[in-house]
């Protein structure tokens, strides 16, 4: 266990590369991969949105589309971040060798785990700003709103990449991460008010999403594409921040003990 | 100096894998690490990288202190591992682009010499190609010329040749050798002994992580064993037991030393006429007489029994 806590060793050109290698793969393969990443949210979006929209009144004072699709924004980019950290991220991790073959190289393991977590996060952020798109073609949402979104998206990101890199580093197979979305993400969704509003919920569940990083990235994300409200968005960014921070914190030890043992 | 490795320990908990390890690279040698399974050489390859911090010992990698300035040090090593670390999704050509970025080398430069790198792994035909459609020496010979990325001073190969077939294995000495006769300098590990003797100028054969013999390959056997080998095997004249039963009864007087592995009996000798006028008067006993070589000097020192990790 000596030596778990060794200082940071970060070249940021070296993470810089890592980044670009998986740009790299993702171009080739970037209209279906965006229209895969689009097409979900849009079913969700449309046949709830429409179908369930239909039979409510108004929702927190909106349509039940516009508060479900600025949920969406949320959910999806959550989902994009931790399905790149959790599955792709462990076959370059473990499976294909891929960080092996770069940690041969002059690239320190926080080099290369930096690099990853900043490339889940900017492949969400694509992602994101691809349902951004749609929702401000669809008028639920103004576009210099959306415009706005693009950072808190990225920070949603960023927080479900540096903590979907803790599955990743305990991870013994794919089979784990089933676990992950059973146990945390799949339930996050319906406590964190993607689909209905928290308020429906018993009060004794509703502090959950006070603690839950995909309550915090809704309540900052929902009101400014709803209402160009950036009130109290200092505190859910605060703790989406140190959720990627702690995230990567994490990994990183737990990545060290697993591969430079 | 382009390796120093000083009194090297590793201990994962109670077990010491690495147990004071110490040998010098000298400047444009090719330096062999032998051993079988489980006997430290990948570990040793681990600690010199700094992929793994050593129990105790000093390690200088290209002039620099490892781990504290590994990173550093790598800039000027290749390293071609034991697994498969290619990048399946790329081609061959980028994926000596893609590993130049990580050395930092511009763009520009890294393409300019990529067409070496191919002519030196015998890839030009396959630039193109994605790696997945590789063969099993293709890739090796991909992986050798990726570590040349960025013209090391240095080149760690873990088991180059293991896992392929003969055609194959020659190919990678050839490369190999072109790269000593230009001066590299090399440290490979391997378990191959005709690889080793083939190939180092130098080598240690490590057991439970001590190197219990060191030196060119010539002089490793000279110290070590008897110049001469007569492996005797087959019937004798209807014994029951065949060689090894003639060995029990004739191999001690008739040699300085010998062993009986399965079916057939190890005869070490300094002179072998004796022996061989002996046998040529038993019937039905075959042999085959060579002179020693590594093979032989390492299942002398570290056994002749399995190991399994």
């Amino acid at each position: 266990m000596s030596k778990l806590f060794v200082s940071l060793d970060l070249s940021p050109s070296r993470a810089f590369a890592v980044w670009q290698r998986n740009l790299k793969v993702w171009s080739r393969l970037a209209i279906p991969s965006l229209l895969g990443n689009l097409a979900d949210p849009l079913i969700y979006l449309l046949g709830l949105g429409l179908g369930l929209g239909a039979l409510l009144p108004q929702v927190q004072g909106v349509t039940y589309i516009s508060f479900l699709a600025t949920g969406t924004v949320a959910f999806s980019t959550m989902n994009a971040a931790t399905f790149e950290a959790l599955y792709s991220g462990f076959a370059r991790a473990h499976q294909q060798k891929t960080w092996e073959a770069i940690m041969n190289a002059p690239l320190s393991l926080d080099d290369v785990l930096i690099g990853e977590v900043l490339w889940a996060a900017t492949k969400s952020l694509f992602s994101g700003a691809a349902i951004l798109l749609v929702i401000t073609v669809f008028g639920l949402a103004s576009w210099q709103h959306a415009l706005m979104a693009l950072p808190l998206v990225l920070l949603t990101g960023l927080c479900f990449a540096g903590i979907g890199f803790i599955a990743t580093s305990l991870a013994p197979g794919y089979d784990f991460f089933m676990y992950w979305f059973t146990l945390f993400i799949s339930p996050m969704a319906m406590l964190c008010g993607v689909f209905f509003p928290l308020e429906q919920l018993p009060s004794f569940v509703q502090g959950a999403a006070l603690v839950l990083p995909l309550g915090h990235a809704i309540g900052a994300i929902r009101p400014l594409l709803l209402h160009g409200e950036l009130a109290g968005v200092w505190l859910h960014v605060l703790v989406l921040l140190a959720y990627a921070l702690s995230g990567v914190a994490i990994a990183r030890v737990l990545m060290r003990r697993r591969l430079l043992r | 100096m382009p390796l120093i490795v000083e009194n090297l320990h590793k201990a994962y908990g109670d077990h010491e894998v690495v147990r004071g390890v110490s040998f010098t690279l000298q400047p444009g040698e090719c330096f062999a690490l032998l051993g079988p399974n489980g006997a430290g050489k990948t570990t040793t390859l681990r600690c010199v990288l700094g992929h793994t911090e050593p129990s105790a010992g000093r390690i200088e990698l290209c002039g620099l202190p490892v781990p504290e300035r590994a990173r550093e040090a790598r800039t000027r090593v290749g390293v071609v591992p034991q697994n498969d670390s290619l990048d399946p999704d790329f081609t061959v050509t980028e994926n000596l682009l893609v590993f130049a970025r990580y050395f930092g080398i511009p763009a520009d430069v890294a393409k300019a010499r990529v067409p070496e790198l191919l002519a030196f792994a015998g890839l030009e035909a396959k630039a193109d190609a994605k790696v997945p459609t590789l063969s099993g020496g293709m890739k090796r010979r991909l992986t050798m010329a990726r570590a040349l990325v960025a013209n090391p001073d240095l080149l760690i190969m873990d088991e180059p040749t293991t896992g392929l077939d003969p055609q194959a294995r020659h190919l990678i000495w050839d490369r190999l050798k072109g790269l000593i006769a230009q001066g590299k300098t090399v440290l490979l590990t391997t378990h191959f002994m005709d690889e080793a003797e083939r190939l180092a100028h130098r080598i240690a054969i490590l057991d439970r992580g001590q190197i219990i013999a060191i030196g060119t390959p010539r002089d490793v056997i000279a110290a070590h064993i008897e110049p001469q080998v007569v492996e005797v095997f087959g019937d004798w004249n209807g014994h029951a037991g065949g060689a090894a039963a003639w060995a029990e009864t004739h191999a001690a007087a008739l040699s300085s030393r010998f062993e009986v592995s399965g079916e057939t009996a190890f005869c070490y000798v300094q002179d072998a006429d004796p022996l061989l006028a002996h046998l040529a008067g038993q019937g039905g006993l075959r042999y085959l007489h060579r002179p020693a070589n590594l093979e032989d000097v390492f299942l002398k020192l570290t056994g002749r029994e399995m190991r399994d990790e």
